[in-house]
C-alpha cells in the first residue's frame, strides 16, 4: 500500500471514528470498544514479551552477580555487589576472542557461500525453461522435507573416507578422513546442501519469479550476456531476498550443533560446543565445585556466546522484516 | 566442417542448466544417492573394516523386526515424538496466526516488539539448552529433579484438577480438557516456536491488497465477518508454508532423532539407526501429505 492511500485511509478512519461525525451514543461504544480491543492486545503482547525476554533477563542478571548475591534471598535483578569476574574466567576458559573470531570467520564464509550458491540456483528455477524443471524443482522441495538424519550415516561415511573418483588413492594411496575439519561443511554448501539450503533456494526463486522481466529484457538489448545480466543486475535488485537469506543462514549456521556433531568440527571452530563443556572446566580447572556459583558462570559464557548474533540480528533487523515481506517467503 | 548454430531457446536451456548445475550435483550426491544407501544399510549389518570403508551383509528384515519387537523404548519415543508434533501443530499455527494479526496493527514501538518475537529463533541454540540441562541436573539431580518437574508441568502450583473437575461437572468431554490443560502448559514451548511462522503470516497480511478490506467495509461487513471472508482466506495457502515448516522444525529436534543418533554414534548400530530413522521420515512424510492435503482441498488460491 502506498503512503497516499495509508494516509488517506487514516484520513478515513480519523472522521468515521470521530464523534462529532457520528451518532453520539454510537461513538461512545465504538470507541470504548476501540480501547478495549487495544487494552486487550496490549496485554496480550506486553504478557508474551515478557514470557520470552523473562529467561534472558535472568541470565544477564545472574552473569554479573557476585558468589555472596547467589546465595542472598533478598537479591532479585539488581545485583547488589556487581562483578565482571564471572566474565573474566568464562572469556578466559573459553578462549573467547580467539575462537569466536574463528566462528565467526567459519559461519559468514559458509553465510557467502550460500548466498552466492543459492541465488544461483533459484534465478536458473526463476528465469530459464528447461525439460524437466518442475520435476526438479519438487526435488528442492523433497531437500527440504526429508530431515537431515535420514541421510547423515551414508554422508559421514563419504566424508569419513573421502575419496572422489579414486582421486585421493590415487595421490596419498588411501582415502582422506575429513572428519573433525570444517572442510566436509563448506563441500556440502558449495554443492547447495548445506545448512537448510533448500529453503533458501526456494526463497530466492519466489523472490526473482517477482520481479519484473523488463529489466533482463533490457539488459539482452543493451548487450549484456546472461552471466553479466545476474551478477550486475539481478542480485543487486535482490537484496531483500539477499539479507533474509543471510539472516537466518547466519544465525542457523551459528547455531547448528546437527551437522557440526556430525562431522566432529573442533570446538575450536565451533564456540557453541565449548559451551557445553565450559561448566566442566570451570569446576574441574578452577576447582569451584559449589553449583550454584558454576551456574553464574556458565550464564555469563551464555551471554557472550549469544552477544555477536544478537548484535548482528538487531543491526539487520529493520531490513530483514521488511526482507521477508517483500521476498519470497510469501509466493 | 560447419557448426551448427544453437537457437537462442536452446542457449537458454543450456544456461539453465548450468545455473542450477551446483545444486544438482549435490543434491544427486548427497540426497539421492545417501537416500539410497540408508535404505540398502536398513536391511543389512553393516560392519567397519579397520582399513576404512566397510562389508554389508544383507539380513532381510531383521533390522524392522528387531526395531518394533525387540526394541525397549523405539515404538514408546516414536509415540511421543510424533503425539508432540501433531499436539504442538494446531497451537503453533493458531497462535502464529493470532499474534501476526496483532502484531500487524499500528502501534507505537512495533518494530520493536517485532524483533523480540523473533528472538527466540535467533537464541534456539540446542548447544545452549544441553549446557543449561546437564547444570540444571548437577543443581537438582537425582529424584528432586523429577519432583521439580512435576511440579513445573502443573503450571506454577495451580492446582488443576480442581478445575477439571469443575468443568467436568458441565459434562464437558475429559480429552479436551485435558487437551486444554497441556496445551496451556506447553505455551512457553508454542510461543518459543512461532517466530518464524509468525514472520511468513505477517508477510502473507501485508500482501492482502487492501482494497478488499475497503470493499468489506462499504459492503457493511462486520469485523468478525471481514476475519472470517477476507483474512482467512487470503492468508490459507500459507498455512500450507506454515504446517511444513512447523512439522520440520519440530520433528528435527524430536527424540527420535536423537535416538537414531545415539544409535549410530554411541552403539555403532548403523543398520538399526537407519531404520529408525526410515521409519520416523516415512511416517512424518505421511503426516504431511494427509495434513497438506486435507487443507488444500480448502485452500482458495486468489491468483
Amino acid at each position: 500500500m502506498s503512503a497516499d492511500a495509508k494516509s488517506l485511509k487514516n484520513k478515513i478512519n480519523v472522521i468515521t471514528s470521530n464523534p462529532k461525525f457520528m451518532n453520539n451514543t454510537k461513538g461512545m461504544a465504538s470507541s470504548l470498544k476501540k480501547l478495549i480491543i487495544k487494552l486487550f492486545s496490549f496485554v496480550v503482547i506486553v504478557g508474551i514479551c515478557y514470557v520470552i525476554l523473562a529467561p534472558v533477563i535472568g541470565m544477564v542478571v545472574n552473569s554479573f552477580m557476585s558468589d555472596t548475591d547467589a546465595y542472598n534471598p533478598m537479591v532479585y535483578l539488581i545485583p547488589e555487589h556487581p562483578t565482571l569476574e564471572k566474565y573474566k574466567l568464562a572469556w578466559q576458559r573459553m578462549d573467547y576472542l580467539k575462537t569466536m573470531g574463528r566462528d565467526l570467520l567459519y559461519s559468514a564464509t559458509l553465510m557467502l557461500i550460500q548466498i552466492f550458491i543459492c541465488s544461483m540456483v533459484g534465478y536458473g528455477f526463476a528465469r530459464f525453461k528447461f525439460p524437466f524443471k518442475k520435476f526438479l524443482f519438487g526435488c528442492v522441495v523433497v531437500m527440504i522435507v526429508i530431515p537431515s538424519h535420514t541421510i547423515m550415516l551414508p554422508i559421514y561415511m563419504t566424508f569419513k573416507n573421502f575419496d572422489p573418483f579414486g582421486l585421493a588413492t590415487l595421490l596419498t594411496g588411501k582415502a582422506v578422513n575429513l572428519m573433525s575439519t570444517p572442510i566436509p561443511m563448506y563441500i556440502m554448501t558449495i554443492f547447495g546442501c548445506g545448512v537448510r539450503s533448500g529453503l533458501y533456494i526456494y526463497i530466492f526463486n519466489q523472490f526473482f519469479r517477482g520481479l519484473p522481466k523488463e529489466i533482463e529484457e533490457a539488459a539482452l538489448v543493451d548487450g549484456a550476456g546472461i552471466w553479466y545480466t545476474y551478477f550486475k543486475i539481478m542480485l543487486r535488485n535482490a537484496v531483500p531476498a539477499v539479507i533474509t537469506v543471510a539472516v537466518f543462514s547466519m544465525v542457523w549456521q551459528y547455531n547448528d550443533t546437527f551437522y557440526s556433531q556430525l562431522f566432529n568440527i573442533s570446538e575450536d571452530i565451533v564456540i557453541s560446543k565449548k559451551i557445553t563443556t565450559l561448566q566442566a572446566t570451570i569446576a574441574n580447572l578452577d576447582k569451584i565445585l559449589d553449583k550454584t556459583v558454576q551456574e553464574l558462570y556458565l550464564d555469563a559464557g551464555i551471554v557472550l556466546v549469544m552477544l555477536p548474533i544478537v548484535i548482528f540480528y538487531i543491526v539487520l533487523q529493520k531490513y530483514f522484516i521488511e526482507g521477508v515481506e517483500r521476498s519470497g517467503i510469501v509466493g | 566442417m560447419k557448426k551448427r548454430r544453437l537457437t537462442l531457446s536452446q542457449k537458454r536451456m543450456i544456461n539453465g542448466y548450468l545455473f542450477i548445475l551446483p545444486w544438482l550435483v549435490g543434491f544427486i550426491i548427497f540426497y539421492v544417492r545417501s537416500l539410497i544407501l540408508t535404505t540398502e544399510f536398513s536391511f543389512s549389518k553393516l560392519t567397519v573394516k579397520p582399513t576404512g570403508g566397510y562389508d554389508l551383509e544383507y539380513v532381510g528384515w531383521e533390522n524392522f523386526r528387531y526395531a518394533f519387537r525387540e526394541h525397549g523404548t523405539f515404538k514408546q519415543i516414536l509415540t511421543t515424538s510424533i503425539g508432540n508434533i501433531v499436539i504442538d501443530l494446531p497451537l503453533i499455527i493458531f497462535f502464529s496466526l493470532f499474534m501476526a494479526i496483532l502484531l500487524n496493527r499500528q502501534f507505537k514501538g512495533r518494530t520493536l516488539v517485532r524483533a523480540i518475537f523473533f528472538l527466540p529463533v535467533i537464541l534456539n541454540s540446542s548447544a545452549i539448552a544441553t549446557a543449561m540441562e546437564l547444570s540444571a541436573q548437577m543443581i537438582a539431580g537425582g529424584i528432586s529433579a523429577a519432583s521439580q518437574v512435576a511440579t513445573e508441568t502443573t503450571t506454577a502450583g495451580v492446582d488443576v484438577s480442581y478445575y477439571i473437575e469443575l468443568f467436568e461437572d458441565l459434562a464437558m468431554p475429559r480429552t479436551v480438557l485435558e487437551y486444554l490443560v497441556a496445551a496451556v502448559a506447553r505455551i512457553n514451548n508454542v510461543i518459543t516456536a512461532s517466530g518464524v511462522q509468525i514472520v511468513i503470516f505477517l508477510a502473507a497480511l501485508q500482501s492482502i491488497p487492501g482494497s478488499m478490506y475497503e470493499v468489506a467495509k462499504i459492503e457493511g461487513a462486520t469485523a468478525y465477518e471481514t476475519f472470517w471472508k477476507v483474512t482467512f482466506p487470503m492468508v490459507m495457502p500459507h498455512i500450507i508454508t506454515n504446517v511444513v515448516y512447523t512439522v520440520i522444525d519440530n520433528f528435527a529436534e524430536s527424540e527420535v532423532v536423537t535416538l537414531s543418533y545415539n544409535t549410530t554414534f554411541t552403539e555403532f548400530n548403523y543398520g538399526l539407526s537407519s531404520v529408525f530413522s526410515l521409519v520416523s521420515t516415512a511416517i512424518i512424510c505421511l503426516i504431511l501429505i494427509i495434513i497438506c492435503g486435507f487443507i488444500q482441498k480448502r485452500t482458495f488460491y486468489y491468483n
